[in-house]
């Protein structure tokens, strides 16, 4: 059985770090209706900022805090105004559209400008087993996980008790009584942009040291962090924390028991299962359908 | 396009056709090559045109059902089969898995059909890459013959561009036909108002299921053409990435638009070739072009001609009644 605990703790790891990822997407949507294709790319893109950081000489810890600034500025600053802002007021999908085409991009920018090649990238969680209750579990994973709560611990904190995140949820749910009370909505909604881009970044140091950073590494998260966004409940926070930890573990378990060439198969069935008979997924609240 | 005269329009089309017809005749065996593959694309895409632009129904499997098409085509032409009863088969194959995604469209709409229609997609590339059995797995099928046409055989690049654009054309006159037929106002007032077609008495659910069927059984010829053009299949143009390159090309043609796939297919497989000078930045390029473009006309390109062509009507059309309005006050 010390098998299944292993696996179990490595999915629950993976599935902290998607659920960071869908955390960033279920945002987005919810305060301006953008359906980021680009996510994926988001999350790779911030490890390679940081390689760059120190291939010209910074410390580690300092390239971190400039990779999540930069990360900051570029996906979150410089996405909202340049990309999402002109496009919103056209509907959901030209702008899902567009942001297909930013990922293309920003994969052939990395893959132009940095490598082609997989690059191994520094942990900043201690590697190596430790033993808890006579199984031996990989000290990365726990790490992982550990840094992954704080984070999703930290934003509900700010989203629930906090007047900045009650601002935030009522810029959200609606914009416009929000404008009448007197919230500014505009910067409500670029900082979750700002949300966001922390998110991604943050996600990105805790899984490019497991997978290396590669510019094609996008696709797969990204397609993870969407079936979690969209199993959790589309347009609930906790909802995306759920499926990403569910995703996680049932990738991981998939990997194991079903077959290592149908592993990708499991989540795409769920996710079929899930909005044939529950829409608005597990956690979401049921949405008015607009017809 | 309402804007130009019927005999210019027409001259127009004679014109566009001829020129596809005369001009490659010289073109090298790549040119020819990236033409056949423009008139492939642009099937693939007039058929997720009909079930996005004119139906309203999201899919991300267009890709999926290019890959059904090429290997029942591969699978059957390697058998001995003619390519005919392969095109035959391919449609059969990908209207009938097509009509039975279309169920999820019944309950769920827009991004969470979307999804559906994506987990669809990576499902079809498992199958492709998993069952070696039946589609070679990732090693995928060589040698896929071309077809004899009329006595003829197209083995040249020259003789299977006119297979393709041949095909092109049926295609784009059955589609023509279609969406001036009922079906085709079915399928418009399906995507403008579901609940008031469904009040004028439109069976909404057959129409959604037929317009799945309907886009993706185009898909599947695609894919049926894609194989003899390829001459060797393996699963990996079939992923994802091909449905969503799929639909940007409807998007960035203009969806809902004629003419829409066939602008969107020139841009997505003609435009990469010619920004190749470039060298590693084309797809960079390529990428900023579509979002500017998106940005500038989210309807497309179509788009700004609808909208200039719109423009100048309301113009013509004020002056008129200005000329009518300063007359009738000469008279008073």
């Amino acid at each position: 059985m010390s098998n299944l605990f292993d696996l179990l703790v490595a999915g629950l790891a993976t599935g902290a770090i998607y659920a960071l990822v869908a955390v960033g997407f279920t945002l987005l949507w919810q305060t301006s209706q953008t359906i980021n294709f680009a996510q994926g790319e988001f999350v790779m893109l911030p490890a390679f900022l940081i390689l760059a950081a120190m291939h010209v000489g910074a410390p580690f810890w300092l390239a971190i805090i400039l990779g999540i600034l930069l990360s900051m500025i570029l996906l979150g600053l410089a996405f909202k105004l340049l990309l999402v802002d002109p496009m919103m007021r056209h509907g959901v999908l030209p702008l899902a559209i567009a942001t297909m085409a930013l990922a293309i991009g920003i994969k052939e920018a990395v893959k132009q400008f940095f490598s082609a090649e997989a690059s191994p990238f520094p942990s900043i969680v201690p590697t190596g087993d430790i033993s808890i209750l006579g199984q031996s579990v990989s000290l990365q994973s726990i790490g992982v996980l550990v840094v992954a709560i704080l984070a999703v611990v930290g934003l509900t904190t700010l989203l629930n008790r906090t007047s900045l995140g009650h601002q935030m949820q009522a810029a959200a749910q609606n914009p416009t009584v929000a404008r009448i009370i007197g919230v500014p909505v505009e910067r409500m909604i670029l900082l979750t942009f700002l949300i966001n881009a922390f998110l991604v970044a943050l996600a990105s140091l805790l899984i490019t040291p497991i997978y290396l950073a590669k510019f094609s590494s996008g696709e797969v998260l990204g397609q993870a962090a969407f079936i979690a966004a969209i199993v959790g409940g589309f347009n609930q926070v906790r909802g995306a924390i759920a499926g990403g930890l569910l995703i996680g573990v049932l990738d991981n378990l998939a990997a194991a028991y079903v077959s290592m060439q149908y592993r990708a198969a499991v989540p795409m069935l769920f996710l079929i299962a899930v909005i044939l008979f529950r829409p608005q997924g597990l956690l979401g609240r049921a949405e008015e359908r607009t017809v | 396009m309402s804007g130009f005269a019927k005999p210019l329009k027409i001259a127009l089309g004679l014109a566009v056709v001829a020129a596809l017809i005369v001009v490659p005749m010289n073109f090298n065996r790549y040119g020819l090559f990236i033409l056949s593959q423009w008139a492939v694309m642009s099937i693939a895409a007039m058929g997720l045109n009909l079930t996005l632009g004119y139906a309203g129904q999201v899919s991300l499997a267009q890709g999926a059902f290019v890959g059904i098409g090429a290997y029942a085509a591969a699978i059957m032409t390697t058998h001995g089969w003619p390519l005919p009863a392969a095109i035959l088969a391919a449609i059969v194959l990908s209207f009938a898995v097509g009509w039975v995604l279309g169920y999820p469209a019944l309950r769920v709409q827009h991004h969470y059909l979307a999804f559906v229609t994506l987990a669809f997609s990576t499902l079809a590339f498992l199958v492709f890459r998993n069952e070696s059995w039946l589609t070679g797995g990732i090693y995928g099928i060589s040698n896929i013959p071309r077809p004899h046409v009329f006595g003829l055989a197209t083995n040249k690049p020259l003789p299977f561009y006119y297979v393709c654009l041949g095909s092109l054309a049926i295609v784009s006159l059955a589609v023509w036909w279609l969406i001036r037929s009922p079906w085709g106002r079915a399928f418009m007032a399906l995507r403008e108002n579901p609940l008031r077609a469904q009040s004028l008495g439109v069976d909404t659910r057959r129409y959604t299921l037929m317009a799945f069927a309907i886009g993706s059984a185009l898909g599947g010829i695609a894919g049926a053409l894609y194989a003899p053009l390829t001459q060797y299949i393996d699963p990996v143009p079939f992923n994802l990435s091909l449905s969503l390159d799929l639909l940007m090309m409807v998007i960035v043609g203009g969806a809902g638009f004629y003419f829409g796939p066939f602008l969107g297919a020139m841009i997505a497989v003609l435009l990469p070739e010619w920004l190749r000078f470039t060298e590693g930045y084309y797809l960079m390029l390529y990428a900023v072009a579509v979002m500017l473009l998106l940005i500038w006309s989210p309807t497309g390109i179509l788009g700004i001609l609808d909208r200039y062509l719109a423009e100048r009507r309301t113009k013509a059309a004020s002056a008129l009644r200005a000329v009518a309005k300063s007359r009738l006050e000469t008279v008073q």
